[in-house]
């Protein structure tokens, strides 16, 4: 099943930058600032109810460096819909949608965990998965897989412990 | 009536008992017990009543309750659940970042510990994605194993739920129950790959290894005495005044609440919402196949309990007519370029040793794009959003895990709740804290 | 016949130590620290088909004031280290420790920002289980492996009997008697 896009195209022309088609998925790029008027117009209009995922990614480019990306499904047509937004590294602010699915609460908590992409009117905008006082964004992508030693510290090491020379580097913030 | 009347009846109900403690009287009482028991020494000051006040409670993430690691932080008044905020994150394991690292191969193995208590249905999942990405073409028995595999998970997860879950309610001895049945299912993963439960068999473009005559007799002969299990549990389950009373009325949550807070898979089926992507999207061999999709209206936890259940007796019928269905041929694609080749073909030919070689080092080219394939696991729709910059490694895998985004609902179900419900909430909600912080 | 002793009257000699030990290896009570797939594997060892209770370990005991075996299984995140330390010192003495499965023996397939590599960085470990998750016969067999480490352990009575105050005190008085048998 399929859903015209026409009207939606027709009333966002400004605020939609791009649209591409890969594999029968639909894409359409927004402008970042834009993003809650376009998903309520999703939400009402086109019956885009459910909210499947908000996830972010680091394209590694000088500008529009991170993106958002919005995938949502229509229940009643069956209908996934993709949407993104491009934000710069200097000032990478969004829209939140949280007024518009309440779902996105914690997906958008975990974008900013993981990309430090801040959303804009999100009510408890907090890390995710790392400790509050976590001083990096571990997916983007300079930094490194094995992590920063002594980013997170380890709690006070047992004098039993069989491999406490290796907790204490870690500590001390040295790399093998 | 007469005018007399009436105000017999109403100064009558002037004389009616009022409530006897009222909020002051009932604080001064309070406050002298304390001034009995306080001794001299004491320097303490009553600014209000203890017990009147707010306390907060830790729950987790070492408890055993919350099903692994999750940590929920209580606001209560009394008995009563004012706030609750769940903290995650004490089992993230960077698997996004690993993924990066990774070929689409290579992942393999991680995504077995995403969801561990249904390791086919992630390797599905992945597969099906990077299927999808590179338009590659699975053999019909290969669809087959895969579909049946993925309902063996489906019983063992829903398995190992009703066991932890009647445990939160009380009752231990279903936990050795169905403990037993999973065994058996453990058996078959072993015939099949050689390991219990972390098994990694589904590769691009087919499988690891076809199913042995041993196998299919055993999940045949295991299929019979199970179809007999469910309604002994059932019969003792369903009925049970007790078990009713923790369940019913418990956590509810209303189909439209339900759908704006992004509850998944048996969860939202138990709120009422007809959502299945067996059926939305077929994959596998899902269309070929005749199965219903229980859904109940309540979105209490007894409701979740009944869609569990029935979605096990599905799956016993999915897996007989899988398994007379099964055709024969091939169970992995005969296109070097997207697939492994046979191990018994790399002692003999070079080429298959080259290729073996160079998929094992680069990775399966896939072409650039963007692409989301969802798949129906246990635990609810678990979505693979595969960016691909055109390499053997992908550029960004993002997990859509069903329990992330179950778990998003608890505080909606225990507010106002109380607080012995909380476990019982958790417990119906089914969450597997590896997938929720991957 | 039931009520007739097999042995007549004798007694049997041994020392409180072994009779101590023989008494704690038998009735180890593990506290599972189920952290995430082991956990599993786990909970299959205290079901009906490996049945750990043939070791007297099966009451799982989730407080860890009433236990003496931490059974690490999963994954140990440096967030969850925290928890992982506090509950390990808040078991009594004596207690040990099984680091079940690759992640919290060294880290395992998780060479990652968050994952600690390695359990024994923060806790003493006596027996490390490989596999990802390892076999619950695996688990036994580590437990057996604690359990022979127990019997071969020497003051477990005097240890168990005095607390460490008690036990300083006695040194010390033994010290004085020493120094004064010297003179």
């Amino acid at each position: 099943m399929s859903i015209s896009f026409d009207e939606f195209s027709a009333h966002f022309s400004n605020e939609i930058r791009e649209k591409t088609t890969f594999r029968g998925e639909t894409t359409f790029l927004i402008n970042p600032l834009e993003i809650e008027r376009v998903c309520i117009f999703l939400k009402s209009k086109l019956g885009f109810t459910y909210l499947t995922d908000i996830c972010g990614a680091d394209r590694f480019t000088p500008e529009d460096r991170f993106e958002v990306v919005y995938n949502l499904f229509n229940p009643e047509s069956k209908f996934r819909l993709r949407l993104k937004v491009w934000v710069n590294e200097e000032n990478p602010v969004v829209q939140t949608v949280t007024s518009v699915w309440q779902s996105a609460n914690w997906y958008e908590r975990e974008t900013y965990d993981m990309y430090g992409v801040i959303f804009k009117g999100h009510p408890d905008l907090r890390r995710m998965y790392m400790t509050e006082d976590f001083e990096y964004f571990p997916l983007r992508k300079e930094y490194p897989l094995v992590g920063v030693a002594g980013s997170i510290p380890l709690p006070e090491i047992d004098p039993k412990a069989n491999n406490r020379e290796a907790a204490e580097r870690y500590n001390r913030g040295e790399t093998v | 009536m007469s005018l007399h009347q009436v105000s017999e009846i109403a100064s009558g109900y002037e004389q009616l008992p009022k409530p006897r403690a009222t909020f002051d009287n009932r604080f001064g009482e309070r406050k002298k017990i304390y001034e009995v028991l306080e001794d001299r020494d004491t320097t303490i000051v009553l600014q209000d009543d203890p017990l009147e006040s707010t306390m907060v409670l830790n729950m987790g993430p070492q408890h055993p309750a919350t099903h692994g690691v999750l940590r929920v932080v209580l606001k209560l008044d009394g008995e009563t659940v004012l706030s609750a905020v769940p903290e995650l994150g004490y089992l993230h394991r960077a698997m996004e970042k690993l993924a990066e690292n990774k070929t689409y191969h290579e992942f393999m193995p991680y995504t077995d510990r995403l969801d561990y208590m249904s390791p086919y249905s992630n390797n599905t999942a992945l597969c099906l994605a990077v299927e999808k990405l590179g338009d590659i073409k699975v053999p019909p028995r290969a669809v087959y194993i895969r579909t049946i595999m993925c309902e063996l998970a489906r019983i063992s997860s829903h398995l190992l739920w009703l066991g932890t879950m009647v445990m939160d309610t009380g009752a231990v001895s279903m936990f050795l129950w169905t403990f037993e049945e999973r065994e058996h299912i453990y058996n078959m993963f072993d015939m099949l790959t050689g390991a219990r439960f972390t098994i990694s068999h589904c590769r691009v473009g087919g499988v690891a290894s076809d199913f042995s005559s041993e196998m299919v007799n055993y999940m045949t002969g295991w299929l019979k005495e199970f179809k007999k299990r469910i309604p002994e549990w059932r019969m003792m389950l369903d009925r049970n005044r007790i078990f009713i009373e923790r369940m019913e009325g418990i956590g509810v949550i209303s189909k439209a609440d339900a759908l704006d807070l992004g509850l998944t898979g048996p969860n939202l089926r138990a709120s009422g919402v007809a959502m299945d992507v067996r059926k939305d999207e077929p994959y596998l061999a899902y269309p070929e196949l005749n199965f219903k999709v229980p859904i109940f209206e309540n979105g209490d936890c007894y409701a979740r309990y009944l869609v569990r259940m029935e979605e096990m007796e599905e799956s016993v019928k999915l897996l007989e007519q899988a398994l007379k269905k099964l055709p024969k041929g091939d169970v992995r694609t005969d296109n070097a370029k997207v697939s492994y080749p046979w191990k018994s073909e790399i002692y003999h030919s070079m080429e298959a040793l080259i290729h073996d070689f160079m998929m094992t080092h680069e990775g399966i080219q896939m072409p650039k794009g963007e692409i989301y394939h969802a798949i129906e696991a246990p635990k609810g729709e678990l979505g693979f959003y595969l960016q691909s910059d055109g390499s053997g490694y992908p550029w960004r895998l993002k997990i859509r895990s069903p329990s992330f985004c179950n778990l998003q609902a608890l505080p909606h179900l225990v507010e106002g709740g109380m607080i012995a419900d909380v476990v019982v909430s958790i417990g119906s909600l089914d969450p597997v804290m590896g997938e929720a912080d991957k | 016949m039931s009520n007739q002793n097999p042995f007549g009257d004798g007694f049997v000699t041994t020392t409180l130590d072994a009779l101590t030990n023989w008494a704690r290896a038998n009735s180890l009570w593990p506290m599972p620290m189920g952290l995430s797939c082991c956990a599993i594997e786990m909970m299959a060892m205290a079901g009906p088909k490996y049945d750990v209770s043939r070791f007297g370990s099966e009451v799982f005991r989730f407080s860890p004031r009433q236990s003496d075996l931490m059974i690490v299984a999963g994954t140990v995140t440096y967030k969850m280290a925290h928890v992982v330390k506090k509950i390990w010192d808040q078991m009594p003495e004596p207690k040990w420790c099984i680091a079940m499965g690759a992640c919290s023996s060294t880290g395992g397939m998780f060479r990652s920002y968050p994952v600690l590599q390695g359990v024994d960085q923060i806790i003493p470990v006596d027996v490390y289980v490989p596999g990802c998750p390892p076999r619950p016969d695996a688990v036994i067999h580590a437990l057996m492996e604690i359990q022979e480490k127990v019997k071969r352990e020497r003051h477990s009575f005097q240890n168990a009997l005095l607390s460490d105050t008690a036990y300083t005190k006695i040194l010390q008085a033994e010290e004085k008697n020493t120094l004064v048998l010297q003179k």
